[in-house]
């Protein structure tokens, strides 16, 4: 049987196909890139060797870091509402009927293309016969802000849709998370005399603390990824005010056609994402592994 | 109940304060506050979308001059009929489902293959090559896009479906691969060992009896990947040039530029491009439910 399972031509062939298909459009297009952010290129004409020279105008572009710094509050937004996540999620992991259908309900918008998420809130923002300024006005509120032509507005209302569309995906997750929590442990607590919000916070949250760690990464890393949404809704705009990292780069490219300097901000992006998976990892490493 | 609360209050003494809290009557007062937050967190939920779906059944008549909350007194349905026949969203459609399919299909049938030879065959290199797979999770599209788009174009495949179905397949093999391994690691391989034993060749077991075992996290595995693929926008925006191959959610960025007033026309549009995905919800919602929390968090 030894002989049998390690054939080596059977080996080759069901795990070269995919194999290669990661390597050729994955792996290969990140070196590709590398070394695309070392020229200067217009996507069509022949590229000519700049050294770091896209790296240098990249430390130096305002606009790029103004992109960077947008992100970056859209990755702490979104590392913030983990928390009214999961608060909703210990709700529901109680002893709560209808816990598996609130929990199908809110992972629907999760489900929808972004770029439609995109389309309906265009139409929940619109100044006139939106819901939102409609609901405002119904309130009393007559001079409601332009939520997506305000430069200082724009970021938040654009974060609005992103925490109604990945509720749902966060909170399946707790939820899973605590309901693997064994009963036993929560009776003992009880019995002892604790109360519903002591055994939330010493004996849930801190059960599923890896689970927490790998959503901490998933909703900051996922952030700095944002596209979709924000290409649709703003394309960037008002001025930039929405602009982020991956938006910036797409401009750069497929509308500046500086495929050069698009390629090293498309690089910057990647070490990014993996120096912040790496360090919030490290920050969040457990100091031992937590069994029941 | 709250008169019986209030009559029980001045009977329970300062030291057993806590006592009233564990009262079944206000219990049942913090259950039911916990049951309105949860209800008005669904109502956020859901209420885009059946809004969507109400003004995707009126007239613009209907829209600027009533509240955006009614409900239409003459559903129009014709703004169905009118998308669908004008303005391509039925060739954007049957793309989405072709591209869609024909991805599902490839990424379950290579993921399938590999973990079958990482989790039933024996070889020396086999983490590293689920390592390569599972490093592919944290790969931002952008960061590939600029390189996938001039190979693409010096062989010819921009503005060819194949560069999309190729790009869908290789970017979700990871997750689905990350879905089927935990299922496989879990299931007794006496079955697969009995029939080596037997002289079946490998490929036979594999068809015949590790594919067909292992159907129940395929078709969890297929859904997550159909979602994926139905959904996504920028391998398509950036690929694909001619309107004949582009998908709706690609389609429906030019035809919603071109019809910007006309929000019945918008409205069955986006209808029309998340009813499969509600559909595919309603019927298989456990399945997605699991597939979602099956290739998130096992890192």
């Amino acid at each position: 049987m030894e002989k049998v399972l390690s054939d080596k031509r059977i080996i080759t062939l069901y795990v070269l196909p995919g194999l290669l298909l990661i390597i050729g459009l994955i792996y290969v297009p990140i070196i590709q890139t590398a070394y695309y952010g070392l020229m200067k290129w217009d996507g069509i004409g022949a590229k000519e060797f700049i050294g770091l020279e896209n790296y240098k105008t990249l430390i130096k572009d305002d606009i790029f870091w103004k992109t960077a710094y947008h992100s970056f509050l859209l990755a702490v937004f979104s590392a913030l509402s983990l928390i009214i996540y999961l608060l909703i999620s210990i709700v529901l992991a109680g002893k709560i009927k209808g816990a598996d259908f609130f929990r199908k309900i809110y992972l629907i918008p999760m489900l929808l293309a972004s770029v439609a998420i995109a389309q309906l809130w265009l139409k929940i923002y619109h100044p006139t016969n939106g819901i939102l300024n409609t609901l405002l006005g119904s309130f009393g509120v007559d001079n409601p802000p332009s939520w997506l032509a305000d430069p200082k507005i724009v970021l938040y209302a654009i974060f609005i849709p992103i925490l109604w569309q990945y509720a749902g995906f966060y909170i399946l997750i707790y939820y899973a998370a605590l309901k693997n929590i064994p009963e036993s442990l929560i009776e003992a607590a009880r019995i002892d005399g604790a109360t519903a919000w002591q055994i939330a916070l010493k004996i849930k949250i801190p059960l599923i603390m890896n689970v927490i760690k790998v959503t901490i990464v998933l909703a900051v890393v996922g952030s700095l990824k944002y596209f979709d949404l924000i290409y649709v809704m703003t394309d960037g705009g008002p001025n930039g005010a929405s602009e982020v990292m991956a938006s910036y780069m797409y401009h750069k490219a497929f509308r500046g056609f500086d495929f050069g300097y698009g390629s090293a901000i498309g690089f910057f992006l990647l070490v990014i994402c993996l120096v912040v998976t790496w360090l919030i990892r490290k920050l969040t490493a457990a100091k031992e592994e937590i069994t029941y | 109940m709250k008169t019986e609360a209030k009559q029980r209050i001045p009977s329970v003494s300062v030291d057993n304060r806590l006592e009233v809290f564990s009262h079944p009557a206000m219990q049942k007062a913090s259950k039911g506050i916990l049951y309105v937050i949860l209800a008005i967190v669904a109502v956020f939920q859901i209420f885009p979308i059946v809004w969507l779906f109400l003004f995707s059944l009126k007239n613009n008549q209907e829209v600027f001059n009533m509240s955006p909350f009614s409900i239409p007194t003459d559903p129009k349905w014709e703004n169905y009929a009118k998308v669908w026949t004008e303005g391509n969203i039925s060739q954007y459609f049957l793309n989405s489902v072709v591209y869609t399919v024909a991805a599902v299909i490839l990424t379950v049938i290579l993921a399938s293959m590999v973990t079958f030879a990482i989790t039933r065959m024996k070889w020396k290199l086999s983490n590293l090559a689920l390592g390569l797979f599972m490093v592919g999770l944290m790969i931002p599209v952008h960061s590939t896009l600029i390189p996938l788009f001039s190979t693409f174009t010096a062989i010819n495949l921009v503005d060819n479906p194949l560069s999309v179905i190729l790009s869908y397949t290789a970017f979700n093999l990871p997750i689905t691969i990350m879905i089927l391994l935990g299922f496989y690691q879990a299931l007794p391989r006496e079955v697969e060992e009995a029939a080596v034993m037997d002289g079946a060749s490998l490929n036979r077991i594999f068809f015949r009896i590790t594919l067909p075992m292992t159907s129940p996290v395929i078709a969890t595995a297929a859904i997550i990947n159909m979602i994926y693929n139905w959904n996504e926008f920028v391998f398509v925006n950036t690929f694909i040039s001619s309107d004949q191959y582009k998908t709706l959610t690609v389609g429906i960025q030019n035809f919603i530029g071109q019809y910007t007033t006309d929000w019945g026309a918008i409205g069955a549009t986006l209808m029309i491009s998340i009813l499969p995905i509600l559909l595919a919800f309603l019927i298989l919602s456990n399945r997605i439910v699991e597939g979602i929390a099956s290739g998130s968090v096992k890192g």
